[in-house]
């Protein structure tokens, strides 16, 4: 190998040493990936990257080109250019430009470390070694990639596009081939504020959202939370039996069980009103789809059912695992069945399980499907463009889907995200472990 | 009133409540069965035990003139690959994030857990122009891609959450005996760490199983439909008219995942609370 062989006579001769400048390292490197790397006599490292950049100049070049001047334009010719692929173009491009600066800005840092090494007297590896550190350090690299890549293109790439077509007039009216799309700046917001029907629409949204949330979640918790106590009692038999029949709402797809309760909430011909309300209360029924009040009591009766088995299921496992020392402690103190819950019972679940029960009010937050297949969101309301049931996620399917007002959609999406993700921001930070720390 | 008889008391009345809880729980399902077996496509002249029993909605699903054994095949096929494809990326991405040190690795994780609460419904324009553009739009294998890339997050810290239960010593002791990377991930983490995968697994099966709205957006075509999409155009269409099939449909579905699911939820449970608490 030639590369030791160089460096070794390099580190012999002190003068050439302290000669060895890592500026010069850094501004080769800045002006041509690779050149440090050559200055520092990594050959082959050097070769790696002058190949990579001048195939990436190649190759995206162009297109990177052609991305950003759509991003930057929309397009300039109504009819040719279409803009939501010139967007969908142009956020591809920001990722690659993203990924380009960062192998740039590695080049550079890794010449700079090199040469610096180098004028410290560094001894070059032989090249088995080299390979093997460099697998080492790259190796949780590697373990990443394949899922960093996906990420990007299913998590990070729809998020830039929606959080950039918010400041758009992306509409059904305003939508291409026919029309050009354009930048509006803060305009869509200021709409949501000013502008009646969006104004009002929104809150009432809003607030029905946060009711449904608390009111729904905390049911689906207090309802999972008593059964759990009532079948942990040891003077219960057939436990087990009662246990699967409990969970059974869980195990069966929530697909198929919310278009069930559609269809036995119907109106006219549902089971509830014909089979249970009419005979037992006479009159014609209750207007579970049709009135907003009922179709929202529905909805949370609906989500109960489908929500407790799961939280029964965890307490069940928590309860279990609380030792009867405890229990055992506050009988000799004299502790009341009260007591004893609220001070024994109440804080081991709630410890073990905190972080899954918020993250039930999160997914409340955003459960689509629940309102989505019950009633559309429905009943209609007047003087707003969402139903009564209609939570935001719900209204953006909407807004996206049925009346194709996607700029819209996208700013009150980056609302909710902005609320869900403050939320889970918060909790993350009092509860992930700092403690461990990787080691290699 | 003796302790005894307050004690009996108590007791009844749990039962009474378990009680109505089951016939809660039971009515819809029992319903839904009672109404797969009813003549005729109508809801309102159907009820809960059929006048004019009959198999003709079961006989319709396997004849010629239904999809739904193509629809079910498409179904198991994005299940498994989910699944499968699932654990080994989760899995590999977890144990980078559990044991080593690198860019990114304290906060790169929950960055995508935060970015993924944005809801992103009109980004399904966005996916769909990407599909189209590399070619994958209307295919199963497009579907499985978005599927196993949105997963990532969570899962991925779920199974981190489990590897940093397992004690370092043990991979420790493993690289002092001469184990690479590789090794003390094939031999050693994923082992131990069976149960949290077999949640992970578990989930991604069940999850696009029965997702509809994606796949409503990326596939176009009846014999690419999932089950969902395809028994969801059941009603969707005219409501009360497909309904007994739809039911049907459902039962044929939901009987497997329920017996799946009620064997299996215990582990789901212990996986879960071990693997979600300690992130």
């Amino acid at each position: 190998m030639t590369i030791p062989n160089n460096s070794e006579s390099m580190n012999n001769n002190p003068k050439k040493r302290k000669k060895h400048n890592p500026t010069i390292a850094m501004v080769l490197s800045i002006l041509f990936a690779g050149l440090g790397q050559f200055y520092n006599r990594r050959y082959i490292k050097g070769f790696i990257f002058v190949l990579v950049e001048v195939s990436f100049l190649v190759t995206m070049l162009e297109s990177l080109n052609f991305g950003l001047w759509g991003l930057r334009t929309l397009g300039t010719i109504p009819g040719t250019d279409h803009s939501i692929r010139l967007l969908v173009f142009g956020v591809l491009a920001l990722i690659g430009l993203f990924f380009a600066i960062t192998l740039y800005v590695f080049n550079v840092l890794d010449a700079r470390k090199q040469a610096v090494k180098i004028k410290n007297g560094w001894k070059p590896l032989k090249f088995r070694d080299t390979i093997r550190e460099f697998y080492d350090k790259s190796f949780p690299y590697l373990m990443t990639f394949p899922g960093l890549v996906l990420m990007i293109f299913v998590v990070i790439f729809p998020l830039l596009f929606s959080v950039l077509l918010a400041f758009t007039n992306y509409n059904l009216y305003n939508s291409p081939p026919r029309n050009l799309v354009d930048w509006v700046g803060f305009e869509n917001f200021s709409n949501l504020i000013n502008v009646g029907i969006w104004q009002e629409t929104f809150l009432s949204v809003f607030a029905w959202t946060v009711v449904w949330t608390i009111v729904a979640t905390t049911l689906q918790i207090a309802v999972g939370l008593f059964l759990a106590l009532m079948v942990n009692d040891p003077r219960v038999k057939f436990k087990k039996i009662i246990r699967t029949i409990l969970i059974l709402p869980w195990a069966v797809p929530a697909f198929v069980t919310i278009l069930i309760f559609s269809a036995m909430f119907n109106d006219d011909f549902g089971a509830i009103n014909r089979d249970i309300i009419i005979p037992l209360f006479g009159g014609d029924g209750l207007p579970w789809l049709s009135d907003p009040f009922y179709a929202r009591i529905a909805i949370i009766m609906i989500q109960t059912w489908l929500g407790f088995p799961f939280i029964f299921a965890l307490f069940t496992g928590v309860l279990q695992s609380i030792s009867k020392d405890w229990y055992e402690a506050a009988d000799v103190d004299g502790g009341t069945r009260f007591q004893k819950f609220r001070h024994i019972t109440l804080p081991h679940v709630m410890f073990a399980t905190a972080p899954l029960l918020i993250m039930q009010y999160a997914q409340n937050f955003n459960n689509f499907n629940v309102i989505y297949l019950f009633n559309e969101g429905g009943p209609p309301v007047r003087g707003q463009n969402a139903g009564g049931t209609d939570i935001l996620i719900s209204w953006v399917y909407k807004l996206t889907f049925d009346t194709n007002n996607y700029s819209m959609a996208a700013v009150i999406s980056i609302i909710m995200g902005l609320i869900v993700s403050a939320f889970a921001f918060y909790q993350f930070r009092k509860t992930r472990s700092f403690k461990e720390e990787g080691e290699i | 009133m003796s302790q005894k008889f307050k004690s009996k008391l108590e007791v009844t009345t749990i039962y009474i409540i378990l009680a109505i809880v089951s016939i809660i729980i039971f009515y819809p399902l029992l319903w839904t069965i009672g109404m797969s077996f009813n003549q005729g496509t109508s809801l309102y002249s159907s009820s809960l035990i059929p006048e004019n029993f009959s198999l003709e909605h079961y006989r319709w699903l396997f004849s010629e003139g239904s999809d739904y054994l193509i629809w079910y095949k498409n179904s198991l096929i994005v299940s498994l690959a989910t699944a499968i494809g699932s654990v080994v990326i989760t899995s590999l991405v977890a144990y980078a994030f559990s044991r080593y040190k690198f860019v990114g690795r304290k906060n790169g994780l929950y960055v995508f857990l935060l970015l993924q609460m944005f809801p992103v419904m009109m980004a399904m324009v966005a996916l769909y122009i990407f599909l189209n553009m590399i070619g994958l739009l209307d295919t199963l294998t497009g579907l499985i891609l978005i599927y196993l890339g949105g997963q990532i997050p969570f899962n991925a810290w779920l199974v981190k959450g489990y590897f940093d239960t397992i004690p370092r010593e043990l991979d420790q002791a493993a690289r002092i005996d001469g184990a690479g990377h590789l090794r003390v991930f094939w031999s050693i983490m994923l082992p131990l760490a069976k149960p949290i995968l077999a949640v992970v697994a578990l989930f991604n099966f069940m999850m696009p199983l029965f997702d509809f709205l994606l796949p409503t957006i990326v596939l176009s075509s009846q014999e690419n439909y999932t089950l969902a999409v395809g028994l969801y155009n059941f009603i969707n269409d005219q409501f009360a008219n497909n309904f007994t099939r739809f039911a049907a449909g459902s039962i044929l579905v939901a009987m497997p995942i329920a017996a799946v699911y009620l064997y299996l939820q215990r582990y789901l449970i212990s996986g879960l609370t071990s693997g979600g608490t300690k992130g």
